[in-house]
């Protein structure tokens, strides 16, 4: 789903070229801001128990997640009328524990939302740094690419990434990268634009420092402000696409007990059995938001323009 | 102004080339036989095969097949669909107003609750009124939409039983449809229920896609607002005691709207992606639903032809948001 709040290269230049030279004291300073914004603290607690859940799942789940339990199928949750307290939040339509499935899920999104975010940053920062610092025509050649991905719905364009690859949770991801990417690209190239006519930046090149060097040590470590920031967007971006495309049929297949996909085996019996849809999604959504939540105050805290506002 | 228009144009035209080269590499980056994908003809002899090929112009070479394509392209023809033999283009245009009538309801939902929520926000800073929309529209920005439909449907359709579960219009219903839009169509039928019925199947999927672009529009109102309140002319119209009201309404708001308009027009491409979720959650017989069914059918030429169209439409909307955007904002316009 294109959720981003996108902006356009100009605006993305103009940010940069706004940005005033960040007092980067540390850590300190980071949580100072970061601690102001109680909501994203919130997130942030939510988010440390969803790793933690995930991690101890084997522990946690009081069965395992895709045994089929005899007589007990549609089962609704134990604190309503012909629930069983074996099954917290009930079952689905084949007898398996929902409760069980979703600290195991809570795995898969998070996997997810990390190796999704990891190559995309990794692949647009290294684009963007490269598009920043050569500028000329092979930095038109990668921002026009970057327009022509952007220019399909990201969500569109997934579905038919993994029509061509074929469904599967891997490919969701690699379609959910490629189209998540050219965000990172823009906000680096941006951002080296933005600092490389400043004195440090010169001073080492005058020192004699090499290409690479003046990319990965002088310029990135300056750069990642915004790229964070987007980090984040993109991380909750990535699990809201996933379980759309588990949705779909063309995300996780059955019977993995990834999120988006328990919705789907459970869409059938929507009138049903309330429970087997509504725990799923609203993992999602909480999952989604506290990231989210986290995201604001890290805006706070790494973006100087919106830090006075 | 013209050659603000003429340039942003010029802009397009290597991305409309990448975005071609795209939906014409799609299919050929399939593994299979081409004209199986093509034509989704099977058991054909030798001789056949290679009449088939050569009635594609699949025998000539890659980039000769690429200008056949985008030839084929620029007149308007985008292929036939496997499964229906109709032509992609027709089978867009009989599913688009479907869509189009949910999206604009969908946008007006979103812009007539959005803006207003967000200048809420802002004109109350640091009210309870103002954590209240803001923490909503933030769990609205977050939502996951194939689950919010669904939980609408269970309440409204299953438990209070005041909402259809699917579809346009009931199947008593049966009139010609001119426009295409189901609220007029029905209204133009003089059949009594009609509108009522389109409009109440109408209701929730219109609610499910206004979500996401509603909780974008208001958190940008709020902070275009917050900063357009914080300028000096804003604080001059005060000091000479204007009514808050005409600043807010006046001076601020008119400021405030141009980043907000950008955000509309992008929502485009947000309202598309919802589309493919929200048709498919209730049977809403439009292009999203198309394209999911096209994936699942393996109807490839439908797949190619309906991801180029609807990037193009994007492109187009993307085009003349920012002719808009230039007419509001004279400095856009020199840069």
């Amino acid at each position: 789903m294109a959720l981003e709040e996108s902006i356009s290269e100009e605006a993305a230049e103009e940010l940069a070229r706004n940005e005033t030279p960040a007092r980067r004291s540390g850590l300190s300073e980071f949580w100072y801001y970061f601690s102001e914004n109680r909501g994203a603290v919130a997130g942030l607690v939510v988010f440390a128990l969803l790793v933690l859940v995930a991690i101890l799942a084997p522990l946690l789940a009081p069965h395992d997640p895709n045994i089929q339990f005899d007589n007990a199928q549609l089962l609704p949750p134990a604190w309503t009328s012909g629930g069983e307290w074996r099954f917290f939040l009930g079952t689905d339509a084949v007898g398996r524990d929902i409760f069980s499935r979703l600290i195991y899920g809570s795995r898969f999104s998070l996997f997810i939302g990390i190796v999704v975010v990891a190559i995309a940053l990794l692949g647009g920062v290294t684009v963007g740094l490269i598009a920043g610092y050569v500028r000329g025509w092979l930095d038109t050649l990668i921002m026009r690419i970057m327009d022509v991905i952007l220019a399909f719905p990201s969500l569109l364009l997934a579905l038919v990434l993994v029509a061509v690859l074929g469904p599967g949770l891997v490919n969701a991801m690699i379609a959910i990268a490629i189209v998540l990417q050219p965000h990172f690209v823009r906000l680096t190239r941006a951002a080296v634009i933005g600092e490389i006519d400043r004195e440090y930046v010169i001073s080492a090149r005058v020192a004699g420092a090499s290409p690479f060097y003046l990319m990965t040590r002088t310029l990135l470590p300056n750069c990642l402000g915004p790229v964070i920031v987007q980090a984040a967007l993109s991380f909750s971006n990535a699990i809201l696409d996933a379980a759309a495309l588990g949705f779909l049929g063309m995300g996780a297949q059955p019977p993995t007990p990834e999120w988006g996909t328990m919705l789907a085996e459970s869409r059938e019996f929507i009138l049903k059995a309330w429970w087997a849809v509504t725990f799923p999604g609203l993992a999602i959504l909480v999952t989604v938001l506290a990231i989210n939540l986290m995201g604001d105050g890290l805006r706070d805290a790494l973006d100087p323009k919106l830090k006075r506002s | 102004m013209l050659q603000f228009i003429l340039r942003r144009i010029a802009v397009l035209v290597p991305t409309f080339i990448g975005v071609s080269l795209i939906a014409f590499s799609f299919i050929r980056l399939l593994p299979g036989d081409p004209v199986i994908l093509m034509a989704g003809e099977h058991g054909m002899t030798p001789a056949q095969h290679a009449a088939a090929m050569h009635a594609l112009g699949l025998d000539k070479s890659l980039p000769l097949q690429y200008l056949d394509y985008l030839g084929g392209v620029l007149t308007g023809d985008f292929g036939s669909s496997v499964v229906t033999k109709r032509p992609v283009i027709d089978e867009f245009f009989s599913r688009f107003p479907a869509t189009l009538e949910l999206s604009i309801c969908a946008m007006i939902l979103a812009v007539g609750i959005g803006i207003p929520a967000g200048m809420l926000a802002a004109i109350k800073r640091g009210s309870v009124l103002e954590q209240g929309i803001m923490g909503t529209a933030l769990i609205g920005y977050s939502m996951p939409i194939f689950w919010w439909g669904p939980l609408l449907i269970i309440l409204f359709s299953g438990i209070l039983g005041w909402t259809p579960v699917s579809g346009r219009i009931s199947l008593m219903y049966y009139f010609p449809t001119p426009t295409g839009f189901m609220l007029i169509d029905s209204l133009l039928s003089g059949q009594e229920g009609a509108f009522t019925s389109a409009l109440s199947h109408l209701v929730l999927p219109a609610i499910v896609l206004a979500t996401i672009p509603l909780a974008v529009i208001a958190r940008q109102t709020r902070s275009a607002m917050l900063e357009v309140l914080g300028e000096d002319y804003v604080r001059t119209a005060r000091a000479k005691g204007m009514p808050p009201r005409r600043v807010v309404g006046i001076h601020a708001l008119r400021n405030a709207m141009i980043p907000v308009v950008t955000t509309i027009g992008l929502q485009v491409g947000v309202l598309m992606a919802g589309a493919i979720l929200t048709e498919t959650i209730f049977s809403w017989p439009g292009i999203g639903k198309w394209m999911v069914d096209s994936v699942f059918r393996r109807d490839y030429p439908v797949i190619q032809g309906g991801l180029l169209i609807i990037a193009i439409i994007i492109m187009l909307v993307n085009l003349a948001v920012d002719v808009l955007y230039g007419f509001i904002n004279p400095r856009i316009r020199h840069t």
